[in-house]
């Protein structure tokens, strides 16, 4: 046995204050607090990572993560998707010549059709969103490039943009509204879509434009100047279009004043940037019309594309797609691959530590401590 | 050389002149006001500013700071830098003027305290600020001097200062004597002095004193140092000579060298390594930058703004890494480390256990500094007087004409253990006795009220030879004051034995003799010293009965015996060796009739050669001889040097640890190897006790290579030693010495004498290598400086951390040069508690400080470097994965408030209290297990190797941290087919993961879950949370639309259950690895920590119910039978006799000083047993340094 600590007695019991000599009272003890914090006593767990808790916990975790990830794999592979890539890098894709000839400078649209059958119906709502790849919205200094406050509807930013736009902040001597490289760069392809009746028949599939942007982005973040002045023209005036544009921003979608301006959903989606070089952002939603039909039914499509944007210089692609979406947003089949497979290597783990606990536990005991 | 300052020799020689303050002022010498603070109101922000940045962290910021105001480098905006840095240097300022406030009231409170001083022909009270160099000033009894004075004139009637450790005499010159207190005398006098510049060597001073064309001397004799106490005299007169900072008290006050600890150090180096680490990322993230912009951006020019050149590019982006990825070298690592220590040495201010409630004194930390260090001590070096023993002396036994007394037998003659509940002696016959003198054996008392003539002799002697001197406060109440404990005790145990010493003159001794007045003329004191050890009187008895009485060392004494008394010296010498194996210090006693005829031409003689120009000292030797001649054994006492409390618990405790304790005493061999014994540290079944005492040089190295060949027959001649590099760029060339195995147990004894040839150059090594073989290394007779080399020694060649603990004025050299220095606040004034590092009063408190403060110091500071390390990283590396999916562009991950909050809000109180609260074992454990001790010597928590893990953890955290975010967001929307992949939303989630992920890590790292943890990481974890919502709420957008662009991020992305599953899994991927690692460490190799832990979870609640331990009850004192003669009982220099002969000393009448110890008397001096006095306070509150 360990010889012990030694215990004085005097060491916690209380002694009284020693009285000052000559009668000047009680002395002020210096005897520290018996705080537990002081004493650093406090109340305390002491979690210990034994056989009795770690194994269960892989264990648990292990049967945990498994079906969530048979779940989610379930659900996402659920999801119908169809991707059209309609950049037109081959010879033989309809917009090869539209993408070989364009640039921002020309002013004759370029329309190309893209024909795509459809193998299963989509009977839910249907996304059609527009995705480019190696598209780098997420640059800083692209990133940045953008007056908040002028998108706000701010009147002083209106007309004196913030600096962090140049060189898209001015042109002909005029402020550019929206300024900014974000905003001069906004995806202008339109895209639409037909159903080729099985008799040859052309029918066009009505597409939704609004209810594509963020509540909190359409009503609170953008905001046309001169609030509920619906005379965006005059409101605008004095300002000059993004040098990369074919209209002014009050001229994005005249026929609803709801959607025009700043508070275009089109603009306001493009304008919420992406964190990453490929990305897909909403266009257009297809809604279920009612509950015998499918939304898009089997069949063969037409995608009609006006071809404005150019990609090819920097290697890009562009992908419009059709999705429908789960309570799990859009197809992405990794979490549930990666819950599976954590939950699997949980379990088979938590095997592997009990079988080296049970070889190998035992040197674990206390009794060996040397003295 | 490295315990004192060097200041440079601005002043030659001082000179001034007495009442001529034009003169003086001439000089330019330093006023008497004191100046410790650094700062005034005007100067306080610039001063301090410029203090702070050259801080290299601070530096650092302000350099980010500039870089930031560049907008084509600046990737964060300015506040991420601004507001961490005002937050810091705020902290700092705080600290800092808190400090110097305090300094400014102790400056104020000691500058404005009240003096008299001589102006114009009259005494002024004046403030103390206002004394000049040269000024007359006037101190009375038990006041204290805080300027230093030359004792000019003083009263007549001889005065003692006490002063920083007994009380020292101190006299005026003759000449100046004579001038009294007569004030016109003083007013005229105008004495010139010439003496040495300010230097801070207590022991000495030279000058001279020119009056009236003659010139005297002036040594330190003369000179009141600032900081002592005047006792025994009303008033004295005073010229001052230095003042304020020139004061030998101030001198020696600074700091001479900042102490550092090797956490520090290796913190350096490591922020060093990781601005290179940084400038690599940086540099790789630049290059990347460089090959985009040529393939990429150059083609992307039609969507982002005007693209610079590559090379140009890169280089921007270098520096824009720079600042993004600054917090890999977080500026709130040092101010969060300086907390830490602040916390952790209030703890050691707070705990009880270290409280010592008879001086009422709590422990102190005294520097803020070092605290993890205490947890990696290798080496203690201690003194001896006043730390391991009480420096109080007890009269336990003695042998009276060959009858032992003090031991207690009971009934079968078997020896009883005497402890406090032992019953005392009743000492209430003799209403003049000490009633804090304890004995325990009744027999002696019979034989003395029985009139045992042998006895009352002995007494007799004890109350008569000796140079006490007493002090009658009241009638009865009599306080001894002896120049070494010893002497007090033993005329105590007279006084209580029925032979008090009452009173004396010089040419008389009062007595009073089991209650009779019996007064004795003193004919002779034949002084002690070191070469005679022993002294004696010569006394004529009321009857007219001439006795010399003796004492002293036993070999002294024997060899001068009557052939007579050869029965009586041989049984005598059983009971000495018997006392001595005890460690009790011995003395003999013996006295012898003299013949008054002969006693004539002897004092005839004496006085002759007393007065004899040459040769006077030996003259008196061969006197002294001549007389002391032909004794009469009495018998001897024993006293019992006592040890503290628990010493040798506490030194087997800390030899458990592993931690080696040298002593190093100025105490005689003998003395110091009692007390090893008695202590533990040397012990009978060791195989060999070394004792090196050898005259040269080559004998010490014989004597020393003797040793070490017995202790490792096929050691090496030659010492193993690793040369390596370390410190900041590896400037620093050290060389450590290995450990060398040993069979068996060893323990060395050097004496002072052999350590100076051992601690030459060419020999240091030799010492070293044996010392440290040895378990227990005595050093005694050692001079303060050799102490501190020592310390030196072992601090080059050992690379380890040393501690040295020490109570007195000649420990502050080894207290200084020991990486922790321990100041034992006891009775030996304040000196050493002034330069320690820590103070407390009782040694036991030392294993209390090492054992669970120290070791919980260094694990949280580990902990928390590990972990703040690992934090930053992975904030850090998140960053730079981004980098290659944004063009290397520098943009950030995460939202530009979080990366402010990181490290001051969400993160910093958690991790403080982790750093603050945590135990891996309790107090209790530790103690039981001081082997747990043993991983901060091997600086096993903290170290490059566990950077290095950390690093490596931290890349793999970061990598889950941002590729689970990324994959599981590619390319998908949120449930109502909008975005979730937008920039601000994929920062949300990746903050987010972070940000669980460390608090997770935290959780795992900590050991002793308290409220305030949970409290700080819940909270924490909940303030971040209210912070998203809160900045990223329509109104703040509204109110600063720019700075808060996130705006309804919080509540379009948290909606969402796969970025909840996704935070799930990123937790889960992070912890799991680290769990399961822990776990098979835990269950494949445990540590020692592992094991205790383990036990004591399953022990806790057996612990926590019934707190009775198994006391140890033992007192180690286990009888040995060793021939060792004893020490004797003598431990002072030189005696009081000159001055007990000498007609200065005791003019005065007790009854005519009526207030001789009003008001000054601390409790502390009631408190100590036997009432003479060695104890001194330092009563000048100790200046901040």
């Amino acid at each position: 046995m360990m010889a012990s600590n030694y215990n004085a007695k005097e060491e916690d019991g209380h002694q009284p204050a020693a009285i000052g000599h000559g009668g000047a009272g009680t002395v002020k003890n210096k005897k520290p607090d018996n705080t537990a914090f002081k004493q650093q006593r406090l109340p305390a767990w002491q979690p210990i990572l034994t056989a009795g808790t770690v194994l269960p916990a892989f264990f648990v975790i292990g049967l945990i993560f498994i079906p969530i990830g048979i779940g989610l794999f379930v659900t996402s592979n659920n999801i119908q998707e169809l991707e059209i890539d309609y950049t037109g890098v081959d010879m033989s894709s309809p917009c090869y010549n539209c993408s070989q000839s364009y640039s921002w400078n020309s002013t004759k649209p370029c329309l190309c059709s893209v024909p795509f059958f459809l193998d299963q119906p989509f009977e839910s709502n249907v996304f059609m969103y527009y995705g480019l790849s190696n598209f780098y919205q997420n640059h800083r200094r692209y990133v940045k490039s953008r007056d908040d406050s002028q998108l706000n509807g701010d009147k002083a930013s209106l007309t004196s943009p913030s600096k962090e736009c140049e060189p898209y902040r001015t042109s002909d001597n005029k402020p550019i509204a929206p300024c900014g490289a974000i905003a001069n760069s906004l995806f202008n392809d339109t895209l639409e879509l037909y159903y080729i009746d099985p008799n040859g028949s052309r029918t066009a599939i009505p597409l939704v434009k609004k209810g594509i942007a963020w509540w909190t982005d359409k009503h609170v973040k953008f905001r046309n100047p001169g609030g509920n002045d619906n005379n965006l023209t005059v409101v605008f005036q004095g300002t000059s279009k993004p040098v990369n544009w074919r209209k002014s921003v009050y001229e994005l979608d005249p026929s609803d004043p709801d959607n025009n301006g700043f508070i275009n959903e089109d603009f306001i989606v493009w304008m919420r940037t992406a964190a990453l070089p490929t990305f897909r952002k909403l266009y257009r939603i297809i809604h279920k019309k009612t509950n015998m039909t499918p939304t898009l039914p089997l069949g063969q499509y037409i995608l009609e594309v006006t071809y404005n944007y150019p990609v090819r210089s920097f290697e890009g692609r562009k992908r419009m797609i059709l999705s429908t979406i789960s309570w799990m947003g859009g197809k992405n089949p990794f979490l549930g691959i990666a819950y599976i497979t954590v939950g699997s290597v949980c379990f088979f783990l938590g095997i592997v530590l009990l079988i080296i606990h049970h070889k190998y536990g035992n040197r674990n005991h206390s009794a060996d401590i040397p003295s | 050389s490295l315990n004192y300052v060097v200041f440079p020799p601005t002043e030659k020689e001082r000179h001034l002149r007495a009442n001529d303050r034009e003169l003086n002022l001439s000089y330019k010498y330093a006023d008497n006001a004191i100046k410790t603070s650094k700062y005034n109101i005007f100067t306080f922000l610039p001063l301090n500013l410029f203090e702070q940045f050259q801080r290299l962290a601070n530096a650092y910021f302000l350099f980010l700071l500039c870089l930031q105001s560049i907008p084509e480098v600046s990737s964060l905006p300015w506040y991420t830098t601004v507001v961490p840095l005002v937050l810091v240097l705020s902290m700092t300022m705080a600290k800092d003027s808190s400090d110097d406030m305090n300094r400014h009231r102790c400056d104020k409170q000691v500058n404005n305290r009240k003096v008299e001083i001589l102006i114009g022909g009259e005494l002024q009270s004046e403030k103390w600020m206002d004394v000049q160099v040269g000024d007359i000033i006037k101190l009375e009894n038990n006041q204290f001097v805080t300027v230093r004075m030359e004792v000019i004139k003083v009263s007549a009637e001889g005065d003692k200062v006490k002063g920083e450790t007994n009380l020292k005499v101190k006299q005026a010159l003759t000449v100046t004597g004579k001038l009294e207190d007569s004030i016109e005398k003083l007013a005229n006098f105008n004495g010139e002095v010439r003496c040495e510049p300010p230097n801070n060597r207590l022991d000495k001073f030279t000058g001279t004193l020119t009056l009236n064309g003659e010139t005297y001397s002036l040594d330190n004799e003369r000179i009141l140092l600032r900081g002592c106490t005047l006792r025994n005299t009303q008033w004295c007169f005073g010229l001052v000579v230095f003042g304020g900072p020139d004061t030998k008290l101030m001198q020696n006050c600074g700091r001479t060298t900042f102490k550092r600890t090797s956490i520090d150090r290796l913190m350096n180096v490591l922020v060093l390594n990781i601005f290179g680490f940084l400038m690599i990322m940086c540099l790789i993230l630049a290059i990347g930058n460089g090959i985009w912009e040529y393939q990429e951006g150059s083609k992307f020019a039609a969507f982002l703004p005007k693209g610079v050149n590559a090379p140009f590019s890169a280089f921007l982006t270098f520096w824009s890494y720079v600042i993004i990825l600054n917090t890999v070298v977080p500026i709130s690592l040092y101010i969060s480390v300086e907390i830490i220590r602040l916390g952790n040495s209030f703890y050691i201010n707070w705990d009880r256990k270290m409280y010592y409630p008879k001086s009422d004194t709590p422990a102190e930390a005294r520097t803020t500094t070092l605290n993890e260090e205490l947890g990696q001590i290798k080496y203690i070096f201690s003194d001896k007087t006043g730390t391991l023993t009480q420096n109080i002396m007890t009269f336990n036994k003695c042998s009276i004409n060959g009858k032992s007394y003090g031991e207690l037998l009971d009934f079968s003659g078997q020896r009883v253990e005497i402890n406090e509940k032992t019953e005392k002696v009743d000492f209430s016959w003799n209403n003049l006795a000490d009633p804090k003198f304890c004995f325990h054996d009744n027999s002696l008392v019979e034989e003395v009220r029985e009139g045992n003539p042998e006895v009352q002799a002995f007494f007799r002697l004890l109350a008569l030879c000796h140079t006490v001197m007493p002090e009658e406060k009241k009638e009865g109440e009599l306080y001894y004051q002896a120049q070494s404990p010893d002497e007090g005790a033993l005329v105590t145990a007279a006084r209580n034995f029925g032979f008090v010493f009452r009173s004396r003159t010089p040419e008389r001794i009062t007595v009073v003799e089991m209650g009779e007045l019996v007064t004795y003329e003193l004919l002779a004191v034949l002084d002690f010293n070191n070469v005679r050890k022993r002294m004696s009187v010569i006394v004529r008895s009321p009857e007219g009965k001439l006795t010399l009485y003796c004492k002293g060392a036993d070999t002294i004494i024997f060899e001068r015996l009557n052939p007579s008394c050869s029965n009586l010296t041989e049984v005598t010498t059983e009971h000495l060796n018997e006392f001595a194996g005890e460690g009790l210090r011995t003395l003999a006693l013996a006295y012898k009739d003299i013949d008054p005829e002969y006693m004539e031409d002897w004092k005839l003689r004496h006085h002759e050669a007393n007065t004899a120009m040459d040769e006077r000292e030996e003259k008196l030797d061969a006197l002294y001889e001549e007389i002391e001649k032909g004794l009469q054994l009495l018998g001897s006492t024993a006293v019992e040097d006592k040890l503290q409390d628990g010493v040798p618990q506490t030194i087997e405790q800390l030899s458990k640890a592993d931690i080696k304790i040298w002593v190093l005493t100025g105490d005689k061999q003998e003395t110091a190897e009692n007390i090893g014994y008695s202590c533990n540290m040397l012990r009978d079944e060791m195989n060999e006790v070394f004792i090196v005492s050898a005259n040269t040089a080559e004998e010490v190295r014989k004597e020393l290579q003797t040793a070490r060949r017995k202790m490792t027959p096929d050691g090496t001649e030659e010492p193993t030693v690793k040369k390596s590099r370390s410190g900041l760029f590896c400037l620093l060339k050290t060389e450590t010495v290995a450990d060398e195995p040993v069979n068996g147990e060893y323990a060395m004894v050097i004496n002072g004498h052999s350590l100076a040839f051992a601690l030459e150059k060419d020999m240091e090594m030799e010492l070293l290598r044996t010392a440290c073989m040895c378990q227990t290394v005595i050093c005694c007779r050692v001079t303060p400086l050799q102490k501190a080399q020592v310390v030196e020694l072992v601090k080059k060649y050992k690379q380890a951390v040393t501690l040295a603990v020490g109570d007195g004025a000649n420990d502050v050299s080894m207290i200084k040069a020991a990486h922790i220095g321990v100041g034992i606040s006891g009775q030996e004034g304040m000196q050493a508690v002034l330069s320690s590092d820590y103070s407390f009063a009782q040694f036991r408190y030392l294993q209390r400080l090492l054992l669970v403060h120290g070791r919980w110091s260094y694990l949280r500071m580990c902990k928390f470097l590990r972990y703040f390390f690992y934090k930053n990283f992975t904030f850090t590396f998140v960053h730079f994965w981004y980098g290659f999916f944004c063009g290397f562009s520098a943009q950030t991950v995460y939202d530009e408030w979080f990366i402010t909050l990181y490290n001051l809000v969400y993160t910093a109180l958690p991790v403080l209290s982790l750093s603050l609260l945590d135990q891996d074992v309790n107090d209790w454990w530790s103690f039981q297990y001081p082997q747990l001790y043993t991983p901060g010597q091997l600086n096993q928590y903290f170290s490059k190797r566990a950077f290095v893990y950390t690093v490596l953890h931290s890349g793999y955290s970061s990598l889950v941290l941002f590729f689970i975010p990324w994959a599981a967001m590619y390319d998908t929307v949120r449930d109502d087919g909008k975005e979730i992949v937008d920039y601000q939303s994929f920062a949300l989630l990746a903050q987010t993961c972070l940000l669980i992920a460390v608090s997770i890590q935290l959780g795992l790292d900590t050991h002793y879950w308290t409220a305030v943890n949970q409290f700080f990481l819940w909270g924490s974890l909940s303030v971040y949370f209210a912070v998203i919502f809160t900045m990223y709420s329509n109104g703040m957008f509204l109110t600063l639309i720019s700075s808060f662009p996130f705006i309804g991020t919080a509540r379009n992305s948290l909606n969402q259950p796969n970025v909840w599953l996704t935070m799930l899994l990123t937790s889960i991927l992070c912890v799991l690895p680290v769990v399961a690692y822990r776990f098979l460490r835990i269950l494949l190799w445990p540590t020692i920590n592992d094991k205790v832990r383990g036990r004591g979870s399953t022990h806790l609640s057996l612990v926590r119910q019934d707190k009775v331990l198994p006391p140890a009850p033992r007192r180690v004192q286990a009888r040995r039978t060793s021939t060792r003669r004893s020490g004797y009982a003598f431990s002072h220099a030189q005696g009081y006799g000159d001055l007990v002969t000498s007609g200065k000393f005791l003019r005065r009448t007790p009854k005519s000083r009526p207030a001789l110890f009003s008001q000054t008397d601390s409790p502390l001096a009631q408190t100590q047993p036997q009432s003479y006095r060695t104890i001194s306070e330092w009563e000048e509150p100790p200046l901040s340094p």
